[in-house]
């Protein structure tokens, strides 16, 4: 069959997927008074539609910061006045300032689920499709089915289409960033990765590898010559989009300052909920809020991030190759998650999307990984009603991952990457490790399961009422701990050999 | 598709992705079917069964045979445990989650019949060879075909029945046909009907064949019948067979004297000739006639405005119609016109029975036949004949293009079941998926010597897709939305009415031609 049939196939099973998903319930519906991001979308294009520029991120009388105040990037206040427009003209009650708060119903609902539908088709999507036919190797039957398993990653369109949100947009742009990375495009690529940066601030997670990759390429090609050259144009290129994107808030420098308090609200703690990152997780052990004090903790968690993403931005500067960017993609995403200061749950998919690039060349180790991301944010989906598309995604996922891209078949020690242990753990005896690691993935998958019925189905007992999203948050940490460390030594084990690659094909 | 995916398994993961799909469109848009089978499970549990066929408080009362009432008190068992009050009769409409989770779960999960059936049916079709490809294989493609059918998903498990399971009887039964197990296909299809009646419809294809190949032991060398080789054996297994399962079926409201009661409501001859959206049928061809004659004739003055009938046809009413220039046409023509159209079918394979298949054949236009002329059609019931063309669709190439254009446009018919906007981007995108997947999988599997479509059908296919546009995007824009709403409804149904002539006369035409391919 043609491939472009089957590219069409999947990417439309990824749609009716997405929109499946989109006839669930959001967060915080019908919630009075406070709702949820469903409502913050909404309030936003109400404030940037009403509103001078110069007011959206001011407490002012129309702009009350306390119900959902602006705190993103301008890039995401422009889409929201453009979805404004749009609004308006279907129904005006839906952007009405202050009448419109906590507005709902079914045509409303649908409009929102249809924008987060455009911007993935327009953005997600095709960066995804044409990755997969760019940037991994092998048939075209084989980038046919890694593609299917990157549009089906439950995390993303469970967030993005039940809890609602759009992080498809920062994540797409980051991922046309890389895309052109990979095909020797820097300068677009650090523009699509200044819109990302510039729609959702965490897209700083990772800003780093790019920064090193970018800066090792021209450190390769002779700081004195050629490599400068191509620094100056890069950085020239940054500051233009950057300058572009913050154009309105350019001209008086309390507004920018303004903006950027609101991106970085460092007055809001360590951690919120339940998170599984390190602090959350710690935390059972030690009340680190009760023993730092607010500036101690983030400084802690400052120097923390710093020390957890050096090693790995270090080598990608050494050794500036695409796959070392992949992994250093992966490894400061992680890094960030766990170590750095306020962290959502949500942010895992940050970490998500390049564990994404990976499927094609460590299936297993991805498979695991992006399952345990989407299983961390379990209690999220419990609070918004998602059981049921949280269930039927999880299921696909977990059983189209190993069987399209035969990741149970391509786990030899040497594909999934253990070498290294062996020299690590030269003290114990010499034992099968890929089994092992086959072993440990279904032991994790059923406590996963068990973990999740346990939580659908049960009541806390009334003295430890956060008991299974602690659970849940403790036994993600685990993953992602770990995988943070495998990752770091695939990264400075030697890089896939030739031959290996070969027999992949 | 990888080398694990070459190996087999590949059944598993169709059968379980469409499956998980289905899962997804539990909190879809359901139609008053969903309150049709939640009202039966109500009546089959709390009332004795002598009650069942009297009981009207809901308007949705029991009008399928009394096996599928069977088929509900087994369910309303397991649905006790999910909400006890979706089973009290005067609850009516009743939808709470756990009521919405159980009815939904029911039909996915009674799906599994299909399934077996589906494979049932992919064993019996041949191997190509050569072909490393499982894409390329028949057994794939039509298992595709059937498990991600476009309009068993939409029907069963958005707007609501449990076809799946009843079609899984059907193609069962085909297949066991097929395999020369006579006796079990009889016994599959004596259930079929004891569960819904709309199956009566291919009745005749079972009888002829199984009275001519099966009791019949022997032809002659020309192929006719001989007569010397009847077996009274086979004639008796048979009908004891179906008999007994009518009787287990029936046995019980005849005894109890209800047989006049339960008819009536089996065949409710009160409703119009044509349901509130026109299946693309005949008549739906015969109303745009009577209606272009009225505008005609009123235009030049040869009709009086005042005399004609007042009625909106496509209103949303289930009523009768009487039609104002052309004669009004009686269930009895119905009935008349439809057998006269399955004549020539049943006649053939009983001058010239060809197999299994060519039962299948006389099967599909058994159906058609009766979706074309029948009283009171449904556009649902066009599945009868798009399903089991699927199996004759993967092994010939002249059937593979019947199938194309009679499920491309039998399927569009179906998109008005679905009229809330945030079901549109479902039934467009898996019909795409369908549609994409059927034509290029079809066309692998036969290729060589050119397209599968003729260039008129093409042309036809093209002008689907625009009329698509027009209803669903255009019109709802258009001022004619509030002073014509009935407007993309005769569209659609017309333009489907003549892909769904076209395709049975094409139909019939290789009924024919197969004929002519066996003489020589």
């Amino acid at each position: 069959m043609q491939t472009w049939s089957l590219v069409s196939i999947c990417v439309l099973l990824g749609v009716v997927v997405r929109w499946g998903v989109s006839l669930s319930s959001y967060s915080g519906a019908g919630k009075h008074p406070m709702f949820g991001d469903y409502e913050a979308q909404r309030h936003w294009q109400e404030v940037t539609y009403n509103l001078p520029v110069q007011e959206w991120y001011f407490n002012t009388t129309d702009n009350d910061l306390n119900y959902w105040g602006l705190d993103y990037p301008p890039l995401t206040a422009y889409h929201s006045l453009i979805c404004a427009h749009i609004a308006k003209l279907i129904n005006p009650e839906w952007v009405e300032l202050h009448k419109s708060r906590g507005y709902e119903s079914p045509e409303h609902k649908l409009f929102m689920r249809a924008t987060v539908l455009v911007a993935d088709l327009l953005i997600y999507i095709p960066a995804v499709v044409l990755y997969c036919f760019c940037l991994t190797d092998g048939s075209s039957k084989k980038k046919v089915c890694n593609l299917l398993c990157f549009l089906l990653y439950p995390g993303l369109i469970l967030i993005d289409y039940g809890h609602f949100q759009y992080n498809a947009v920062s994540l797409g742009f980051a991922l046309w960033g890389v895309l052109a990375l990979g095909l020797g495009w820097d300068v677009l690529g650090s523009v699509a990765f200044c819109l990302a940066l510039n729609y959702k601030q965490m897209e700083l997670y990772h800003a780093l590898p790019f920064f090193f990759y970018l800066l090792g390429k021209c450190i390769k090609q002779g700081l004195m010559g050629r490599g400068l050259f191509q620094l100056v144009k890069i950085a020239a290129t940054v500051l233009v989009t950057f300058a572009l994107c913050w154009l309105p808030f350019l001209s008086d420098p309390s507004q920018a300052l303004q903006v950027v308090r609101r991106i970085f609200p460092v007055a809001r703690g360590l951690f919120e909920d339940k998170v599984a990152n390190t602090w959350c997780s710690l935390n059972i052990l030690i009340k680190i809020r009760s023993i730092l004090s607010r500036d101690s903790q983030f400084y802690l968690s400052f120097a923390c991030t710093l020390l957890s993403v050096l090693p790995s931005c270090l080598r990608l500067l050494t050794k500036p190759t695409f796959w070392q960017f992949k992994l250093a993609l992966v490894n400061s995403s992680l890094a960030f998650f766990l170590f750095s200061f306020q962290v959502h749950e949500k942010s895992i998919l940050l970490a998500s999307l390049p564990v994404c690039l990976l499927l094609n060349d460590l299936p297993l180790i991805a498979i695991w990984v992006l399952q345990a991301s989407t299983f961390s944010m379990l209690p999220l989906f419990l609070k918004d009603g998602l059981l049921v598309p949280y269930v039927v995604t999880s299921l696909a996922f977990l059983y189209f991952g190993p069987y399209l891209l035969s990741a149970l078949e391509h786990s030899s020690e040497e594909e999934l990457r253990l070498g290294a242990y062996h020299k690590l753990l030269f003290f114990l005896p010499k034992m099968d490790l890929a089994s092992l690691v086959r072993r440990k993935f279904y032991v994790c998958i059923a406590v996963m399961a068990c973990l999740s019925v346990v939580s659908a189905a049960l009541v806390p007992p009334p003295h430890l009422p956060d008991l299974f999203p602690v659970l849940v948050s403790a036994f993600a940490f685990m993953h992602f701990f770990g995988s943070f460390v495998y990752f770091n030594i695939v990264q400075f084990s030697a890089p896939p050999s030739r031959k290996s690659q070969k027999k992949s094909n | 598709m990888a080398a694990s995916v070459d190996h087999g398994g590949w059944f598993a993961a169709l059968f379980l992705g469409v499956s998980l799909l289905k899962c997804l469109f539990i909190s879809s848009y359901h139609s008053t079917d969903f309150e049709v089978h939640r009202n039966w499970l109500a009546i089959t549990h709390s009332l004795p069964v002598s009650r069942w066929y009297h009981e009207n408080t809901s308007e949705w009362t029991l009008d399928y045979p009394p096996l599928f009432a069977w088929f509900e008190f087994g369910l309303s068992h397991v649905a006790r445990h999910f909400d006890g009050d979706m089973l009290r009769v005067e609850n009516l409409n009743y939808a709470s989650e756990a009521t919405v989770l159980f009815q939904r779960l029911s039909v996915v999960f009674t799906d599994l019949m299909f399934v077996f059936a589906v494979r049932e049916c992919c064993r019996c079709v041949q191997v190509q060879k050569g072909s490393q490809d499982v894409l390329n294989q028949p057994a794939f493609v039509l298992a595709a075909l059937l498990l991600w059918n476009f309009g068993l998903l939409i029907v069963d498990h958005i707007h609501f029945q449990y076809n799946g399971f009843l079609f899984g009887f059907l193609l069962l039964s085909v297949a066991k046909h097929m395999q020369s197990r006579h006796l079990q296909g009889a016994l599959l299809f004596a259930v079929l009907l004891n569960l819904k009646h709309i199956y009566l419809y291919v009745a005749p294809a079972y009888g002829v064949y199984l009275l001519r190949s099966y009791c019949f032991t022997q032809d002659n060398k020309d192929g006719s019948v001989r007569w010397s080789s009847f077996s009274p054996l086979r004639l008796i297994a048979l009908g004891s067979i179906v008999i007994s399962v009518c009787a287990l079926s029936f046995g019980p409201f005849i005894a109890m004297g209800q047989l006049p009661q339960v008819l009536s409501r089996l065949f409710p001859f009160k409703r119009g000739l044509c349901h509130a959206y026109w299946a693309p049928n005949v008549w739906a061809l015969y109303n745009l006639l009577d209606k272009t004659l009225v505008t005609l004739g009123v235009r030049l003055k040869l009709l009086q405005e005042a005399d004609l009938p007042r009625a909106s046809m496509t209103g949303g009413l289930v009523q009768e119609f009487q039609h104002s220039v052309l004669p009004s046409v009686s269930p009895s023509v119905t009935l008349v016109c439809t057998l006269l159209s399955i004549l020539p079918a049943v006649a053939s394979i009983w001058f010239r029975p060809r197999g299994a298949r060519g039962f299948l054949r006389c099967l599909l236009i058994c159906a058609l036949a009766s979706f074309m002329f029948g009283w009171h059609v449904h556009e649902k019931a066009v599945l009868i004949a798009i399903l089991p063309l699927s199996v004759l669709a993967v092994e010939s190439r002249e059937d593979a293009g019947i199938f194309l254009m009679l499920s491309a446009t039998g399927h569009y018919s179906l998109f008005p079941l679905l009229h809330t906007p945030a079901e549109l981007p479902i039934k467009v995108v898996l019909m795409l998926i369908f549609t994409i997947f059927s034509f290029i999988a079809l066309r692998k599997l036969h290729s060589g010597r050119g397209s599968l479509l003729r260039p008129l059908e093409v042309v036809y296919l093209s002008g689907l897709v625009a009329v698509a546009i027009a209803c669903e995007v255009v019109f709802p824009l258009s001022p004619w939305r509030q002073t014509l709403p009935f407007l993309p409804l005769l569209a659609t149904s017309v333009y489907c009415a003549l892909g769904v002539c076209y395709s049975f006369l094409r139909l019939y035409g290789s009924l024919l031609t197969s004929h002519k391919r066996k003489q020589l």
